[in-house]
């Protein structure tokens, strides 16, 4: 007997291990029937997965805390045994901001603190002349990207709700908002830096992984009773998803994989552009260079397909720093509750492993994270929000 | 109306004719302050710009996520905004996904001015779709009259048949194996092109 599941999805490279459980049939071997639901955006994906038209989502990590905090919307607790991906954003810029940060950079480009001075010295030129402040898009209020842009302009002394705008962007319309000088820099995940390179109206300036070793970037998401309910079927799909995610990460794969996900009721990109993405090979100005990474995006690799609390600390510390939430114990251990890497190990039929001691996120700059002592950890940054 | 009976509602949607369908039901209803944005550029400032009491998104708009930075304490946003629907009103929302609209309201307007105004839209989206539905099939009908017809045409130049010869064998053939006449007709439009 199968199982029947509706699973929502944004049409973006980091659901790749789903898409590809369907379409080569890993999830119909652990016998699930599952019907992939594209949507337009992250509030349809929480909205649909919190009232039970999904049974499961690709979803934002932050977007999985703050559901199961009740911050921002209604209080749904959410847990998340598989992540789909880390990594995979990119910041891009306008051509025109592009020039100014490397005319005002004293070292290495590739160095985000670098970058970050850099910007900051372009910002306060602003100010001087008067013109408007910059705006950054990013994807959502509890997004990755949010927290990416911020933390890597805050290094360089830039205040993201002081001196520079960010807005919420759906990714689709990014491309051209920086294309019409909407905004001068972005942001978000594959395919649509590359987009904006291919079209000539952005540079990518730093892939995340510059930025974080690791970063959880989406979750396989399922609500906490459904998953209570539903164990079997969860663990079939932790199986199938990762099945799907070993095939991605086969450099021999890759092109199918690419193949697959350029269907139109899929992601809808070129094949080309998503395999660039899969294997860290962007092309990061019009004019043709390119750069790469094998940390550009990680589906599966280096235990990236098991959730680690520790990632989900760093996030919800992100929250408190931006003045989303207030810093308290007991939501610090329902974020962390959220990432359950034992309903991975059980579905994938492993030993529980003892987390690693050495730093789960690997940030350039501040001191190593310590999910035990967020409050000490976020003094240690000068520029930041939280509210007491 | 005073502006304590009827408050300002904002519809985002890029649906002029639904739109239109859902300001009238509104106004019907005596909610006089009603605007219609279409153009999702720069959509939070045209909204801190009207400053609405209430607004309604259809669940199609990627621009929905653009609406959750409303909640964000920002310095932009005159009072927060919270969505309508909370904690203890899972049907309301039930129902409204199910239409493919949501709402969001100013905090502290009262529940119960907002149910009438949700309650409407709910049912005045359930009638657009329903609309379209009718016109889609409309629309399949007239494309298989015109197939139909084709299909008669070739029958009566190729079998030497008068129009209702080629129309009874064709729906004699589809009683027969037990398809729409539509198909039969399809069918023989596929065999003649390949026969050509």
């Amino acid at each position: 007997m199968t199982t029947p599941l509706h699973i929502g999805f944004i049409p973006l490279v980091d659901a790749a291990a789903l898409i590809v459980a369907v379409d080569k049939g890993f999830a119909a071997a652990e016998g699930l029937d599952v019907t992939l639901v594209r949507e337009v955006s992250w509030s349809n994906i929480r909205d649909k997965l919190n009232i039970g038209l999904f049974d499961a989502a690709h979803l934002l990590a932050p977007v999985a805390i703050a559901s199961s905090l009740g911050l921002g919307h209604v209080k749904v607790p959410i847990v998340a045994p598989f992540n789909l991906g880390l990594n995979g954003n990119a910041i891009t810029v306008s051509p025109e901001l592009h020039a100014a940060i490397m005319s005002e950079r004293e070292g290495d480009g590739l160095d985000p603190m670098t970058t970050a001075r850099a910007l900051a010295r372009v910002v306060a030129r602003r100010r001087r002349i008067g013109a408007d402040p910059l705006t950054f898009g990013m994807t959502f209020p509890f997004s990755t990207h949010n927290y990416q842009l911020r933390f890597w302009m805050a290094a360089g002394g830039v205040d993201p709700d002081e001196d520079v705008r960010l807005v919420v962007l759906p990714p689709p319309y990014m491309v051209d908002s920086l294309a019409n000088g909407h905004v001068d820099a972005f942001c978000v995940g594959a395919p649509w830096n590359s987009v904006a390179v291919d079209l000539g109206v952005g540079h990518i300036l730093h892939f995340v992984s510059d930025i974080l070793e690791r970063a959880a970037e989406k979750v396989l998401a399922v609500r906490q009773n459904w998953s209570e309910r539903n164990p079997d079927v969860l663990a079939a799909l932790i199986r199938a998803a990762s099945r799907a995610a070993e095939f991605i990460e086969r450099q021999e794969n890759r092109a199918e994989v690419a193949r697959l996900l350029a269907q139109p009721e899929r992601i809808g990109v070129e094949a080309e552009v998503i395999q660039r993405t899969l294997d860290g090979r962007l092309k990061v100005s019009p004019g043709g260079d390119r750069r790469e990474s094998r940390r550009y995006l990680l589906i599966g690799r280096e235990g990236a397909a098991r959730p680690d609390p520790a990632q989900a600390a760093w996030l919800y510390a992100q929250m408190v720093r931006w003045g989303q939430t207030a810093m308290r114990p007991d939501a610090l251990r329902t974020a962390m509750g959220v990432f359950q890497p034992n309903l991975y190990d059980a579905a994938m039929g492993l030993q529980g492993r003892t987390p690693d001691a050495t730093d789960a996120i690997g940030a350039f700059a501040g001191p190593a994270f310590d999910p035990t002592d967020i409050t000490s950890h976020l003094k240690a940054f000068k520029i930041g929000h939280w509210k007491s | 109306m005073n502006a304590e009976s009827s408050p300002k509602i904002v519809i985002v949607d890029e649906s002029p004719i639904r739109a239109a369908i859902l300001q009238e039901g509104l106004r019907e209803a005596g909610f006089t302050g009603v605007v219609h944005i279409s153009e999702m550029q720069s959509l939070l400032a045209r909204i801190y710009a009207l400053d609405p009491d209430v607004i309604l998104i259809d669940l199609e708009n990627p621009s929905r996520d653009v609406l959750e930075q409303m909640f964000q304490v920002s310095r932009a946003v005159r009072r927060p905004i919270a969505m309508f629907v909370d904690q203890s009103d899972s049907a309301s929302i039930q129902a409204s996904v199910d239409a493919g609209v949501s709402a969001y309201i100013v905090d502290g307007l009262k529940k119960e001015r907002i149910k009438p105004i949700l309650d409407l839209c709910i049912s005045r989206f359930n009638a657009f779709s329903k609309l379209q539905d009718e016109l889609d099939r409309t629309k399949s009908a007239l494309e298989e009259r015109k197939v139909i017809d084709r299909a008669k045409g070739i029958l009566m130049k190729v079998k030497g048949l008068t129009e209702d010869e080629a129309y009874v064998l064709m729906r004699s053939t589809a009683m027969r194996e037990k398809k729409k006449i539509g198909e039969i007709a399809q069918s023989i439009l596929t065999a003649s092109e390949l026969l050509k």
